[in-house]
């Protein structure tokens, strides 16, 4: 069984799962683990659109 | 007069080898199965996470074809693959006997798989160090 994602969807499940473990792993309390996983998942996929308008960008 | 050490020590060596016996099996448990050193420590929903988390990258990574690194003495990049499958324990070990992983990496898809079943082997490594500092009572 193969499945085919788009780049997009590959780098939102990816940021997805990792600031799970991120947060988990991370931080002490509950509310801070929450915390920071949302802040690495929003960093994570803010770098991917920063970096593909970047790539736009460059290739204009 | 009697001495008082013996009666106060055997209570408190009891728990020490508990955290120490603990703070072998809790990162031998969670690198073998994912989020199980949490579990193992009463962490459940933690536990239940991180393997959701890790299981569905490494799986993931699998359905798209990624290519699994054997032990090999060759390149440093597939050196270090291997390294990074190699966290992600129970499941690197399942895969390679099942033969899986053999994706070609001739499309970009596939390596990401690749790369998705490396980072879960990686995250493994931060889970089981988060389990031993549990164990250790170095973290709640």
């Amino acid at each position: 069984m193969t499945i085919q994602l788009t780049h997009f969807s590959a780098a939102f499940v990816f940021a997805l799962f990792a600031s799970i473990v991120f947060g988990i792993t991370h931080r002490e309390t509950t509310r801070d683990m929450v915390r920071y996983g949302l802040y690495c998942f929003a960093m994570f996929l803010g770098g991917v659109l920063v970096a593909g308008w970047a790539m736009w960008l460059v290739r204009r | 007069m009697t001495n008082p050490t013996p009666a106060k020590t055997k209570p408190a060596t009891v728990p020490a080898q508990s955290a120490s016996m603990m703070s072998v099996l809790a990162p031998a448990i969670g690198w073998f199965i994912p989020g199980a050193g949490h579990m193992i420590q009463k962490r459940w929903i933690r536990g239940a996470l991180l393997l959701i988390s890790i299981g569905t990258l490494f799986v993931l990574g699998l359905m798209m074809q990624g290519h699994i690194y054997k032990a090999n003495g060759g390149d440093i990049l597939d050196i270090l693959g291997f390294v990074g499958d190699l966290g992600a324990g129970g499941m690197y070990i399942v895969t390679l006997a099942m033969n899986g992983g053999q994706g070609a990496v001739a499309f970009a898809i596939a390596d990401y798989g690749t790369k998705f079943m490396i980072v879960a082997g990686l995250l493994n490594f931060i889970a089981v160090a988060d389990a031993y500092h549990i164990a250790i009572g170095k973290k709640q």
